[in-house]
């Protein structure tokens, strides 16, 4: 048979903008006609938009594929359309093998039940037979870390509880195709990590899983590959790392388009001979050019130089540079060319620079650009981690006694 | 391709096999909708005969006037007579109102969710069943007590009940349908069934409206209820022709509810 889990092709979705009917005279029309042809026909109508709009992908069995996007982007969409609660105007979707959701864990939980008897009834709502649940009953309370409360209504849980006994239940599906759709962030830290390490396993173990989140570090853990969708199309696909740098680059182009007053402009990024650049390797170097033109004098000003981690925005480094040795003092028209030098010890990700200009005696930030530059660290051996300390073996044979 | 296909929808086969592999979540569905009601309450499963006593209550208090008006006293077996129809009229009432808001008020689950959406109104009717088979335990003594004895006409009784199953779950599931397209449904449903207890043979016998009659018994229910009488009160078998016409009201309803159900279904998740 086709190693092909889940194959989305050509579908396109649309949704109704504001209130369903209007009035009663569209009402009986639109709904006699919802109902006969099955409203599958592919023109827009007056206020619909297509959500998905000709999405074609496929993910071969036991891959992991990350969906990623801004917002609105029809990532949930695309899931919902794979667990058929919504059904495409055009296009095929083919799913081979029994699907799970995790799509807002514990959707199905009554408030007035027990967590015994919302695991039982969950599960249920999520396709396992009596008797499967039953069998896997002590392990799906053992993840959950409530033996304690298991028979207190979860109406008196907190949302954490809920979210892991929801986690819990849905974990224990054995899907052949996986789908998960942000939720990570509920639990704390440590049950976070735990469902990490649990999609993880799956993955391992030959499940097939798409796993839609806003948690970009999360995404690149748990999958080899990422879509990337925007506005409701594919932008990109392909190896995680990659895609990522397509995400977080249009991210950052659309966030802040540095406005007339910012004092820095024009910053690029080459390497050491002086070509425009964005990937690097461990240990490079690189330069980062940009023009200045501050109103007030250098000596009163630091550049501030920081380094994110696109992913998680994590501050890899924040320097404050002075500046008064740029210029003679007294002297400030017309703009500086500046240059600076770095070195990028830094492992495998994507990465963003921001400069900004802040004036000490008024302590005020003169000018933002964030982001100055985007930059990526690719290397071929499997280094993990943040920063390249350039490590080095050596060995020397000992002298025999 | 094999398994997991999306099917196109409207192909009953499918539908069928489909609601079967479901078949525990339907189990589990009427298990809570049955758990639920009687949770935090003191009076508990006594819920479940309240409602069909309060009917017999006032089936018994209108008889009594009538009596008063006819010089015909009301004699253990009417009282019998009514139990035996308040209770399928009880259990129809009760079905029909939770299967109606039944889409409306998982709505969580019809958007988050995938499976087939019959559970959610066939699981109502089912718990209302289950009330139903509570409450017949008290008709049972009502029926030894009014000493009505046991004839072999009885034997009918399943079949009716199968088809009053039936013929609720035709209108359950096509209102349930109805109501998550628009709200209305639901408060027509409750004016209906508010007031659908007079143009019921309930309280009173088809036969005593005389050369009106055939127009109650065009309520389908009408004939069942009159049927059940019959067979478990008067010891005597059905009408067939009457009981022919609600069971083809039953059958064909329910098929045609379950396709339009069927239809409609893919379009849930985004109206409701």
């Amino acid at each position: 048979m086709s190693e092909i889990a889940v194959e989305f092709d050509r579908v396109w979705k649309k949704f109704r903008k504001g209130e369903s009917f209007d009035s009663l005279r569209d009402l009986i029309p639109a709904m006699t006609k919802r109902l006969l042809s099955g409203d599958r026909d592919g023109d827009l109508r007056p206020r619909e938009f297509w959500a998905v709009k000709d999405v074609s992908f496929q993910v071969k069995r036991g891959e992991a594929l990350g969906i990623i996007g801004p917002n609105g982007a029809g990532k949930s969409t695309v899931l919902k359309l794979l667990s058929k609660i919504l059904r495409p105007n055009k296009g095929s979707i083919h799913v081979q093998g029994r699907l799970s959701a995790l799509i807002e864990i514990g959707a199905g939980f009554h408030p007035d039940l027990t967590g015994r008897e919302n695991i039982y009834l969950n599960g249920a709502i999520l396709g396992m037979t009596r008797e499967e649940i039953k069998r896997k009953f002590d392990p799906i309370v053992e993840f959950s870390g409530l033996e304690e409360f298991i028979d207190t209504p979860v109406k008196r849980y907190s949302s954490g509880m809920y979210a892991r006994l929801g986690f819990s239940v849905a974990a224990h599906v054995d899907p052949d195709v996986l789908l998960v759709d942000e939720v990570l962030s509920v639990g704390d830290m440590q049950f976070q990590e735990k469902c990490l390490e649990k999609m993880l396993s799956f993955a391992k173990g030959g499940t097939t899983v798409l796993f839609v989140s806003h948690n970009l570090a999360a995404v690149s853990t748990l999958c080899p590959q990422t879509a990337f969708l925007s506005g409701g199309t594919l932008r990109a696909m392909g190896p995680t790392s990659n895609v990522m740098t397509e995400y977080v680059r249009s991210v950052q182009a659309g966030d802040s388009a540095p406005s007339e007053e910012v004092p820095i402009r024009t910053a690029r990024l080459l390497d050491e001979s002086m070509e425009t650049i964005e990937r690097f390797s461990p240990g490079q170097k690189a330069y980062l050019t940009f023009s200045m033109k501050p109103d007030v004098p250098l000596e009163e000003c630091l550049l501030g130089f920081i380094i994110r981690r696109a992913t998680d925005d994590l501050p890899v480094c924040d320097y404050n540079l002075p500046l008064a040795h740029l210029r003679p003092s007294g002297q400030h028209a017309g703009d500086l060319q500046c240059g600076l030098s770095f070195q990028v010890n830094l492992l495998r990700g994507a990465y963003i620079i921001v400069l900004h200009l802040y004036h000490c005696p008024t302590a005020k930030f003169l000018g933002w650009i964030r982001p100055a530059a985007f930059f990526s660290v690719e290397e071929t051996a499997s280094w993990q981690g943040l920063a390249h300390v350039n490590p080095l073996l050596i060995a020397r044979e000992s002298e025999g006694e | 391709m094999a398994t997991g296909d999306i099917v196109e929808k409207g192909d009953m086969k499918e539908s069928i096999r489909e609601l079967f592999e479901y078949r525990h979540l339907l189990f589990m569905l009427t298990w809570k909708e049955i758990r639920i009601r009687y949770k935090q309450t003191i009076m508990g499963f006594f819920w479940a005969l309240l409602m069909p006593m309060l009917i017999v209550a006032a089936g018994v208090l209108i008889r009594q006037a009538f009596a008063l008006v006819s010089d015909q006293p009301v004699n253990l077996r009417d009282v019998a007579s009514i139990c035996v129809k308040a209770l399928p009229w009880a259990f129809f009432v009760g079905a029909i109102r939770f299967s109606t808001s039944s889409l409306t008020g998982n709505s969580n689950l019809v958007t988050k969710i995938y499976f087939p959406r019959e559970v959610f109104p066939v699981s109502a009717v089912l718990a209302n069943l289950f009330d139903f088979a509570v409450a017949s335990v008290v008709v049972v003594v009502v029926l030894i007590l009014a000493r009505t004895g046991l004839g072999v006409d009885i034997l009918w009784l399943p079949l009716l009940l199968v088809l009053l199953v039936f013929l609720t779950l035709g209108l359950g599931m096509l209102l349930a349908c109805g109501n998550l397209f628009f709200r209305d449904v639901k408060y027509i449903v409750e004016v209906l069934l508010t007031f659908g207890i007079f143009f019921t043979p309930v309280f009173y016998e088809a036969k005593m409206l005389g050369k009106w009659a055939p127009v109650i018994l065009l309520n389908p229910l009408a004939p069942l209820l009159e049927a059940m009488n019959d067979v478990i009160v008067l010891h005597r078998p059905p009408d067939y022709g009457w009981l022919g016409y609600s069971a083809s009201w039953a059958v064909l309803g329910f098929l045609i509810a379950w396709k339009v159900f069927d239809r409609a279904e893919s379009a849930f998740a985004e109206n409701i």
